[in-house]
């Protein structure tokens, strides 16, 4: 069964209602890590070695962090700039990661339709996300699109708990193999190629 | 001009002359005050010396301080975690050398073994004066060999007591009765020991109950002067009880400061009385120096001079045995052995004592005080030779083949002082690259230092000449990581000589960093702050706090109290006033408290927090 390594990046967790509540339903299975990189390296000094072999441990990870600033907070930058070395994950002899799948899982307070090129921030979160799909593809790994939690400011607490069950099945599905990163590749958010109904 | 004012004029003048110039040759300034003592004596220029006994009288009394502070330091749980070294070192030292010196005054005439071991007893006893202010000017009191002269000087400020007490028996044995002067004149040998042994109880029981509650009531006055004049009066009143019933009136002290060790008012009396004592004892080196009766050395130059040689040499030489076996490195010993070589200010107390119960004649106390004048100076002469010796083994210039390129290599760093704090910074810069000077005074970690490759000056690092050879001027940063006793004298020969030298300097904690802030250094380190803010991040931590959040408090925190100190600094010298007594130190720390209580870490701290920017939202 392919296994699932989620790396969970958010600097004030305790002030963010919904990734606690994402957090709170993360399903408890044996073929998902959770690894939560702000508790683990306070002080960003990421152990490379360690993060690499974990990495080789699984065939799907999970960078799940809040959309800052069209981007991610600065300890998962570092965690790509450390741990995606140089003659290991790309360039010459860089193929520890070829043929595994990475997607992003974001929260943001923007709703959808501000993803638009007539939206508000005047582009959609596919492009958004370019540098992050092009550091996916250069390792050699398969770009899986995002599972995205919009409009986190407006969302009550029984949309939340959706959302919330939503991921968790979805990781879930991933880490028994019914769902295969070529089954979702052609879609703009992983919410939609897998409907909280179908899975 | 009074005779009190030229008096007051010559002591201090000599004082202020030959201190600084014995300082400046190396000699500390306890030879210093016997310079200056005999310069003025009356067997060398000759301006003070008739009442040279009166100034003898009142000299003692800065003995009498020192004792009365010897005791308020001597800290029960201190002697308990030293028991193996005190007992072990000290009362080896002690039996052995009076035993010793005991059996040769039989050899060279003494008509009685009690004259014999009261003499070997009083020469038994070291000078903590001498021995520890010279140990703590060169700054080895961390090494092994400081660590055991403390030992063995703090078994001796301990055996006085019985030693005191035990005298009287021994003057038993001779049916000379002394001549009623003193209330215990006429009393035999055991109703004197039992009437010091009353005395004894009598101070414990009013130092405790009549004293402390006292003391407690000036303190509530809040008038500083008046509790510094209460200090006073306690030394000075149980001296002078002390007097009166004929007991030493430096044993009363001692005593008192035991019983007032305990008490909440401890380091007050301590700051308080400090600058009597240094200048008191000064006086009483002086004293010591002018009275050294000349004309017995020029009449019988030859057997003062080998009575003196031959008792420093069997107490260097016990000394040495001891040291031996307690597992001393040579050169540790070396400085253990000829430090504790001298006889102390103790024996003037003990003579005084034997020969108002004349178990000596007059003749011998004479001698054998002139002896241990002659020892108190012979010491820090010898002390440098020491120090040249192991000075000559260790370098600074080091001599052998394969290091004599190394010299060349001029390092970039320099590190003052190896202990743990200084090894620690010193292996960083190590496993990064970097190789520094270090300069560091324990001998016996010179010679591992050298071993693993390192590139080491043994020697004071205070000295100019030393940080020249260690390669200060080509340098280009100074770490000082000595004891903060020392650190502000490296920073003053830095600026004086090196000023173009960076100096990044550890402190112990706030009021050392204070002195640093007042001496200009930019750059101070205060040893307990990181790793206590570390501890309290552990604890959030543990408490639930998220890490990131923990770790983001503590490095704020350290940027608050650093504000804080520079805040409380000027403040500090606003007032023109240095932090001298525990009192001020809690009014301090109550000014801090207080001020974090003003200070909410969380406070402004917008960073990544999405529960405002919701509510921001709602409201908009």
């Amino acid at each position: 069964m392919p296994k699932v390594l989620v790396l969970f990046a958010h600097p004030r967790l305790e002030k963010s209602r919904t990734n606690k509540a994402l957090l709170r339903r993360f399903p408890k299975h044996k073929d998902i890590t959770f690894r939560d990189l702000y508790e683990l390296y306070p002080d960003f000094n990421i152990d490379v070695r360690k993060e690499q072999a974990l990495l080789t441990g699984h065939d799907i990870v999970v960078w799940h962090h809040p959309f800052y600033w069209y981007s991610a907070p600065p300890l998962l930058k570092q965690w790509i700039d450390l741990v995606l070395a140089f003659g290991w994950a790309y360039g010459p002899g860089g193929t520890a990661l070829k043929g595994m799948s990475v997607f992003q899982v974001l929260t943001t307070g923007g709703p959808q339709q501000a993803y638009s090129s007539e939206g508000f921030h005047g582009s959609t979160m596919h492009e958004f996300l370019r540098p992050m799909q092009r550091t996916v593809t250069l390792c050699g790994m398969n770009w899986i699109p995002p599972f995205v939690v919009h409009g986190t400011h407006q969302l009550g607490d029984a949309e939340l708990e959706r959302s919330a069950e939503h991921y968790a099945l979805l990781l879930t599905s991933f880490a028994e193999g019914r769902t295969t990163a070529e089954q979702v590749a052609e879609k703009a958010y992983l919410n939609d190629a897998l409907p909280l109904r179908t899975i | 001009m009074s005779g009190f004012l030229g008096n007051a004029v010559v002591y201090l003048g000599a004082a202020v002359l030959c201190v600084p110039l014995a300082k400046r040759l190396g000699l500390g300034s306890v030879l210093g005050y016997l310079i200056a003592g005999m310069v003025i004596g009356p067997f060398a220029l000759g301006f003070v010396g008739q009442e040279g006994k009166d100034i003898m009288h009142f000299a003692e009394f800065g003995v009498v301080i020192m004792l009365f502070l010897v005791g308020l330091e001597l800290e029960p749980e201190m002697l308990w975690r030293m028991r193996k070294q005190v007992v072990g070192l000290g009362a080896a030292q002690v039996a052995l050398t009076a035993v010793l010196l005991g059996a040769f005054s039989l050899l060279v005439g003494f008509y009685q073994w009690q004259a014999g071991l009261a003499a070997g007893l009083a020469l038994a006893m070291s000078s903590t004066a001498i021995a520890l202010q010279s140990l703590k000017e060169k700054g080895v009191m961390h090494t092994s060999a400081g660590q055991s002269s403390f030992a063995v000087l703090l078994f001796q400020d301990v055996a006085v007591i019985p030693i005191l007490a035990l005298l009287p028996l021994l003057a038993s044995g001779s049916d000379h009765p002394t001549p009623g002067s003193h209330g215990l004149g006429t009393l035999s040998g055991w109703q004197r020991t039992l009437v010091l042994l009353a005395a004894v109880a009598v101070v414990i029981v009013v130092g405790r109950y009549v004293v402390v509650p006292l003391l407690r009531i000036v303190a509530r006055t809040r008038l500083r002067e008046l509790f510094t004049a209460s200090a006073l009066l306690v030394v000075v009143g149980v001296a002078a009880v002390m007097e009166v019933v004929g007991l030493s009136p430096a044993l009363g002290t001692f005593l008192a400061g035991v019983v007032l060790a305990n008490s909440e008012y401890r380091h007050e009396l301590e700051s308080d009385l400090d600058p009597f004592k240094g200048l008191l004892l000064g006086l009483f080196f002086m004293a010591v120096g002018a009275s050294i009766n000349f004309d017995l050395i020029v009449s019988s130059p030859g057997l003062l001079i080998s009575v003196t040689f031959g008792v420093v040499a069997v107490k260097i030489l016990l000394l040495a045995i001891i040291g031996k076996l307690a597992r001393l490195g040579p050169d540790q010993n070396m400085i253990f052995s000829v430090g504790l070589g001298q006889v102390g200010e103790f024996a003037f107390v003990l003579l005084t004592f034997i020969a108002q119960l004349r178990i000596l004649d007059t003749l011998w106390v004479d001698t054998l005080m002139a002896v241990t004048a002659m020892s108190m100076t012979l010491t820090p002469v010898l002390m440098l030779a020491t120090e040249r010796v192991i000075a000559a083994r260790y370098g600074p210039q080091e001599r052998t083949g394969r290091e004599a390129d190394a010299i060349q290599v001029r390092n970039r760093v320099i590190i003052a002082g190896f202990g743990h704090f200084g090894s620690t910074l010193g292996r960083l810069l190590r496993a990064n690259g970097f190789e520094a000077t270090i300069l560091d005074n324990d001998s016996d970690q010179v010679d591992l230092l050298r071993k693993m490759g390192f590139k080491v000056f043994y020697g004071d690092a205070t000295r100019h000449d030393l940080l020249e050879a260690a390669g200060a001027r080509e340098a280009e940063i100074l770490v000082c990581a000595l004891t903060p006793e020392t650190a502000p004298t490296l920073v003053e020969t830095v600026h004086k000589h090196f000023p173009d030298l960076k100096l990044l300097v550890r402190s112990r904690n706030r009021m050392d960093a204070y002195e640093l802030m007042d001496q200009g250094v930019l750059h101070i380190y205060r040893e307990t702050l990181d790793s206590a803010v570390r501890m309290g991040v552990d604890v959030l931590k543990e408490l639930g706090q998220r890490h990131y959040s923990a770790y983001r408090a503590g490095q704020n925190f350290i940027k608050y109290d650093q504000a804080a100190l520079k805040e409380l600094a000027a403040k500090r010298r606003d007032t023109g006033d240095y932090i001298t007594s525990v009192r001020e130190k809690i009014e301090e720390q109550e000014d801090l408290l207080r001020k974090d209580l003003h200070h909410d870490p969380a406070h402004g701290d917008h960073a990544w927090n999405s529960e405002e920017l919701r509510d921001a939202l709602k409201k908009a």
